[in-house]
């Protein structure tokens, strides 16, 4: 019995962790590309998530549904962000950066709390109770349904960045930013592309985890620190090493809020981020540099 | 290249003098004419200005950016609020010992920074990180309140500096010191060995270090000064508030206030920290004042109101409004202007 217990514990906080995974996923692509920290990343994923819940509470939308218009939305925001003040910081010195960004997420999160209240809001799913189950697991239908989307975001992703034109052009700028410019890339709208679609990314994360959590402007902070915890633990610049970071994450945070208690749970995160920074500076799937 | 190179100025002007002199005469004399709020609010800038002078040792001086100090100051509060709460040690005392435990926690991430190369905002996160670790960490901790929090006994009308009890008064000018003795201190510092290693590092590690500057003893020093610094604010708080809360003392907001003050005023100036808590203190005062009386109820907008004075700054200044001022205004000397 114990097993299938932390078997089952395991596998839902794998399936949250792919959720973590693919928030991080967003803020790798900006990093890998623009060089740039995306410190206000929690504050968008959260953004994500109101938006979710209004359009739940407006037109009845499941959050499935709403992921792709977040991820219009939010890219759009990461575009015009990108090309307005982004941009000019490129240059600038990397604490210039952050402080511009930091001041960016203070904004978004406490518009949120003016906005939205402090008080938790969630959508409702027709199958918000139902379970599925699978061998000896029994694991929550709507956690199923958003790892599953998770994945299927992630992949678009990863073929996007493999086969397609603009794709491979955004990964020149990354590898090489003077040598894209001399043969005729165009940095920044490049950039701007990407910001746009690490914040779409972002979007869509924020979207799915309303399945999974009630959205409080609280939230932001925290959910900026996971993901650039799981980009570490997962190693900079590598995509898939977020995806895997975010499920590592996932699993960990799981089986501590069952093992401590679940306001402990996130003491567990940082351990691990330590540990990694510690052992392994470059982090799990990362190159060393 | 940090960014930011020029901003020691080479010497002050008559006309800066002059200003500084009134500046600090207006401050000694100002409880005896300001009411009890105003001491207040002039209490809460003088605090900020404090903290920003610590956390300028690291960012200002050294370069290092530190987005976790709100962990020196808990770290301070909590340990000399536990010594009188529990053993009946004074503040005086404490804070020797406040210090020394924030000056090993400071030790400790930087040492994991500086020795496995953790760099500029990989640092910043590991600092944030240790200051949620406390966060949560002292939420569990019930020896001192847990996250029910932590309490100082008050009496009313208790006068006994020794133990830092008494009026509104007292702990303006505790403040008002504590701002002189670290604008005297940093200075100091920036003129010695020391600050000018830092300097060095600063601006240039590779080749600070080739001209045979310790790399790891620099850094490591610079935090040490800021963490023993900064967790003097935290007694401060802890006996002047009287009460303690992780969710309030060690968060990430606070830690943000922290660095405020700094980023407006100048990084890395002497005067910026003070002056920057002198413009965004009573701005946001004045902010509260205006929601309060326009009789609405917005949680956030002071915050809100921060975080668009970061980034106008960062846009605009972003050397910070002292150094700009002091140009407009010819309070320093620029470099190469015969004294």
């Amino acid at each position: 019995m114990p097993i299938d217990y932390y078997l089952n514990i395991a596998a839902s906080g794998l399936l949250t962790g792919l959720v973590y995974g693919l928030a991080a996923l967003g803020l790798s692509v900006i990093f890998g590309v623009v060089r740039v920290v995306n410190f206000a990343h929690g504050e968008m994923m959260v953004a994500g998530m109101y938006g979710a819940v209004l359009l739940g509470g407006w037109l009845g939308l499941d959050p499935l549904l709403s992921a792709p218009l977040m991820a219009a939305l939010l890219f759009a925001c990461g575009w015009l962000l990108q090309r307005g003040l982004v941009n000019k910081f490129v240059e600038r010195p990397e604490h210039m950066q952050f402080i511009l960004l930091l001041g960016i997420a203070t904004i978004l999160v406490n518009a949120m709390l003016m906005l939205f209240g402090p008080d938790a809001r969630n959508v409702q799913v027709p199958y918000s109770f139902d379970t599925v189950e699978i061998g000896s697991m029994l694991l929550d239908a709507v956690r199923l349904r958003a790892g599953a989307a998770a994945i299927v975001v992630a992949a678009a992703l990863f073929a996007f960045f493999r086969f397609s034109r603009t794709g491979k052009a955004i990964r020149a700028c990354a590898d090489n930013p003077l040598g894209a410019r001399v043969v005729g890339l165009n940095i920044d709208g490049l950039y701007a592309l990407t910001f746009g679609i690490g914040a779409a990314v972002v979007g869509v994360a924020g979207a799915l985890m309303t399945l999974l959590v009630d959205a409080r402007p609280q939230l932001a902070p925290e959910y900026t620190l996971l993901s650039f915890i799981i980009v570490i633990v997962g190693g900079l610049g590598s995509l898939p090493g977020a995806l895997l970071g975010g499920v590592l994450i996932g699993m960990s945070e799981a089986l501590a809020g069952f093992l401590l208690t679940p306001s402990m749970k996130s003491l567990f995160s940082y351990g691990v981020l330590i540990v990694v920074l510690l052992l392994r500076p470059q982090g799990l799937l990362g190159k060393r540099s | 290249m940090s960014g930011l190179s020029g901003m020691v100025p080479s010497g002050i002007t008559g006309r800066g003098m002059a200003l500084l002199v009134l500046a600090a005469l207006g401050l000694a004399v100002a409880p005896f004419v300001a009411d009890r709020y105003l001491v207040s609010v002039l209490t809460t800038v003088l605090w900020f200005a404090y903290v920003g002078q610590a956390w300028n040792v690291m960012m200002g001086f050294s370069g290092l950016l530190s987005l976790g100090h709100a962990l020196y100051v808990g770290l301070g509060a909590y340990v000399s609020a536990a010594l009188f709460v529990h053993f009946g040690i004074g503040p005086w005392a404490g804070m020797v010992l406040a210090m020394l435990v924030s000056v090993v926690a400071g030790c400790v991430i930087g040492f994991l920074g500086f020795r496995f190369g953790v760099k500029g905002v990989h640092f910043a996160l590991l600092t944030i990180a240790f200051a949620e670790v406390a966060r949560i960490g002292f939420d569990h901790i019930t020896w001192v309140g847990g996250s029910g929090g932590f309490f100082l006994p008050v009496e009313a009308g208790a006068s006994d500096p020794l133990n830092l009890r008494g009026s509104p008064v007292l702990f303006y000018y505790v403040a008002l010191a504590l701002v002189v003795g670290a604008l005297f201190l940093s200075r100091a510092l920036l003129h010695s060995r020391l600050g000018y290693q830092w300097l060095a590092v600063r601006e240039e590690p590779d080749a600070a270090e080739a001209s045979g500057v310790d790399l790891f003893r620099a850094r490591m020093t610079a935090v040490a000064v800021s963490s023993a610094l900064t967790a003097l604010g935290g007694v401060f708080q802890a006996f002047y508030f009287n009460n303690l809360f992780p969710e309030q003392v060690f968060s990430m907001g606070r830690s943000i206030e922290i660095i405020l003050p700094a980023i407006v005023g100048g990084i890395g100036t002497l005067v910026g920290p003070i002056l920057g808590a002198f413009i965004l203190t009573p701005l946001g005062e004045a902010l509260t004042f205006l929601i309060e009386a326009g009789g609405l109820d917005l949680p956030g907008l002071k915050q809100l109101f921060y975080g668009a004075a970061l980034v106008v700054i960062v846009v605009f200044r972003p050397e910070g409004v002292w150094p700009w001022l002091a140009r407009r205004l010819r309070l320093v000397r620029q470099p190469g202007e015969g004294a």
